[in-house]
């Protein structure tokens, strides 16, 4: 034999090659495949969601002035001259002519009607507005994702029930509610979040019911069951992660509506016993003496409340950006 | 050696205008190691045979039958038994691999849901079963690929991954659903190899629905021809294809285009399959039959013959056009 490349001997001839698992005429074909596709360096929806957000110039800035707003909350007080409730003698019945922002006399913001230090009652009110919605925003987005993640995957009966409950939600007259609420149980911040989330529970519910209700009927899922997979395992780890951007947008918004929703029943006066205050406490004390010229008294806490409203939208408004896979 | 034997499996789907009528009185076996294809038209039940095998059909499904498999009724077992079966016995490769990768998680993890479940693997054993599979699809580089998201392959490479997630359990049976359907041709013919690779050396049993008869002809042993959800002819694929003895097999290797013919006409079978609304009354074919007699509309065709071949057609093959 003259020449060694004789056809068994030709790597292209799949008849006579060695057999590894599937025959070495794969391992050429897969080699080529190689060659062809690039390499692309792993980046996760995450990692690319938070490149996106970063980039988004009003959505930084509201996150610059929400996060002023709570290092305001979380240690303006450490600042305030006075306490919430103590009232300063020396300005009685001179509210409206020494009572506005003095640097000298430790009331940084002016007082208020009764001669309270303005500062501290608007540190005291951003605590109690972001609490109540933080915890209370978050908690009914929870809890109404749950609930429609269920009437989604399981829906006929289920379903038929957790909408039944969403309806009857929707048709209770909230403020009613509020001050049926308050006058059982007082109007303390904890009773204020417990009963926000009972008529909040239902935000996102019906975002997520339709989300899961497309999702359970993709391929993957089926392709989940075939695995084996129990229904709680394939809701947390198939279902959930594909629809958590919907939440978070979902999230970003419920937010601030809480605290809207506060400072309105605050504003109607079913909202914080005082001395405890919110925002929508003081701005309805401000606007109810800002015909005798104390403009300052409307001026501080409705520039946070504007301030931290307007930012919170905006970095809604980045997360939608940032998360929705239509967008890209 | 029967590994699974599917009996008068009849599937209903209940909706508000009445039952769908998509599985009728459907019979076959699948022996180890055999590749069983089943042919049919866009609604001719097929894909819902092998949803029901895994127990994978919509709520509102309701099957009559039974479907063997290691001396167990497969319709009758519970969710917590099946859930055994799933994957580990019997797996299944969806059509589209585009939608059958969850986006949002890494292969690596993908692929490890089944490992852990069945076999109890995790961390650097199940990294090395998973790369095994992976190696033997020829995803090339897959050591390196395991963090990558599913959007970041290409579709032939998507169904291949698709296709190692069947395999890792080493199950008995594979149920393809029409695995190339949306992958552009060459990528089919790559699909299709591989996976006569995996039979050939694993003896993995394939079942192959697929409505493409130029997948069956290169692949198959046994073909069943599938219309209105019945079994029109069931027969060897070469048998069948040489000389098909059903008047609507023949219709459809005749609407096979051809390329040497010269005038290019394209044949087609007249009429639409029939609504699935409706009880079978007749042969279900009857109506676009050109062989088709008063009787046909009248007499349900039971499938006959012998064990290696059986038509379901009143008419003898003599007979017909």
């Amino acid at each position: 034999m003259t020449n060694p490349q004789t056809p068994e001997q030709t790597p292209d001839n799949p008849e006579h090659h060695p057999r590894t698992m599937f025959g070495a005429r794969r391992q050429h074909e897969a080699a080529e495949l190689a060659a062809a596709e690039e390499m692309i360096v792993s980046r996760s929806f995450w990692a690319d969601a938070r490149r996106r957000f970063v980039k988004n110039r009003m959505a930084m800035i509201g996150c610059f002035f929400v996060v002023l707003i709570f290092l305001f909350a979380a240690f303006g007080g450490v600042f305030a001259q006075y306490n919430i409730e103590e009232i300063d003698w020396s300005l009685l019945g001179k509210v409206e002519t020494e009572g506005g922002p003095n640097l000298t006399n430790g009331h940084w913001f002016g007082v208020d009607e009764l001669g309270r230090d303005l500062y501290a009652r608007v540190v005291q009110g951003t605590r109690v507005s972001l609490l109540v919605g933080f915890v209370a925003g978050i908690t009914s987005v929870m809890i109404g994702s749950i609930f429609g993640a269920i009437a989604g995957y399981y829906g006929g009966r289920t379903d038929q029930f957790i909408m039944a409950a969403y309806n009857i939600t929707l048709s209770i007259p909230y403020i009613i509610f509020f001050v049926v609420w308050q006058a059982f149980f007082g109007r303390s911040v904890t009773q204020m979040v417990l009963v926000m989330i009972l008529i909040n529970w239902t935000a996102g519910l019906l975002i997520t019911r339709g989300q899961v209700m497309t999702l359970k009927n993709r391929e993957f899922v089926d392709a989940a069951r075939m695995l084996g997979l129990s229904d709680l395992k394939i809701i947390a780890r198939h279902i959930l992660p594909n629809m958590l951007w919907v939440i978070v947008i979902y999230t970003s918004i419920t937010i601030p509506d809480a605290i809207m929703m506060e400072s309105l029943v605050s504003f109607l006066g079913v909202g914080i016993q005082e001395p405890q205050t919110s925002w929508g406490a003081l701005i309805s004390e401000g606007a109810s003496t800002m015909t005798y010229g104390t403009l300052w008294q409307l001026m501080f806490p409705a520039l946070f409340f504007a301030v931290n409203q307007i930012s919170l939208y905006y970095i809604g408004d980045g997360l939608r950006d940032a998360l929705d896979p239509k967008e890209r | 050696m029967t590994l699974l034997s599917v009996e008068n499996l009849s599937i209903r789907f209940g909706t508000p205008d009445g039952d769908v009528h998509a599985v009728n009185d459907v019979s076959f076996d699948i022996a180890a190691g055999e590749t069983v294809a089943l042919v049919g038209e866009s609604g001719s039940g097929k894909s819902q045979i092998a949803l029901s095998i895994l127990g994978l059909l919509a709520p509102n499904a309701r099957t009559s039958g039974r479907i063997m498999y290691g001396g167990r009724d497969l319709l009758s077992l519970k969710r917590r038994e099946l859930n055994k079966v799933r994957a580990k016995e019997i797996a299944m490769i969806f059509q589209d691999p585009m939608s059958s990768l969850n986006p949002y998680m890494t292969i690596e993890r993908q692929l490890n849901e089944s490992l852990e479940l069945h076999e109890g693997l995790r961390g650097a054993a199940a990294r090395k079963r998973v790369l095994e599979v992976l190696d033997a699809v020829q995803i090339p580089d897959a050591r390196n690929r395991l963090r990558a998201y599913p959007h970041e392959f290409s579709g032939g490479m998507r169904q291949r991954i698709v296709i190692a997630m069947a395999l890792l359990c080493n199950p008995k049976l594979i149920l393809a659903d029409e695995p190339t359907t949306a992958l552009d041709v060459t990528v089919q013919a790559q699909i299709m190899r591989l996976l006569d690779d995996i039979r050939r050396d694993m003896g993995t049993a394939i079942l192959l629905i697929t409505h493409d008869l130029g997948v069956v002809a290169g692949s198959c042993e046994n073909t069943l021809v599938l219309y209105s959800g019945k079994v029109m002819e069931h027969a060897p694929t070469r048998a069948l294809f040489a000389e098909p003895q059903h008047p609507y097999t023949r219709g459809l290797l005749r609407a096979v285009p051809n390329i040497h013919d010269e005038a290019g006409a394209l044949h087609a079978i007249p009429g639409q399959p029939p609504n699935t609304m409706r009880a079978l009354t007749g042969c279900p074919f009857a109506p676009r039959c050109v062989d088709a007699i008063a009787a046909c509309h009248q007499i349900v065709p039971p499938l006959e013959g012998d064990a290696l071949r059986q038509r379901a057609c009143i008419r003898p093959v003599e007979e017909l056009t």
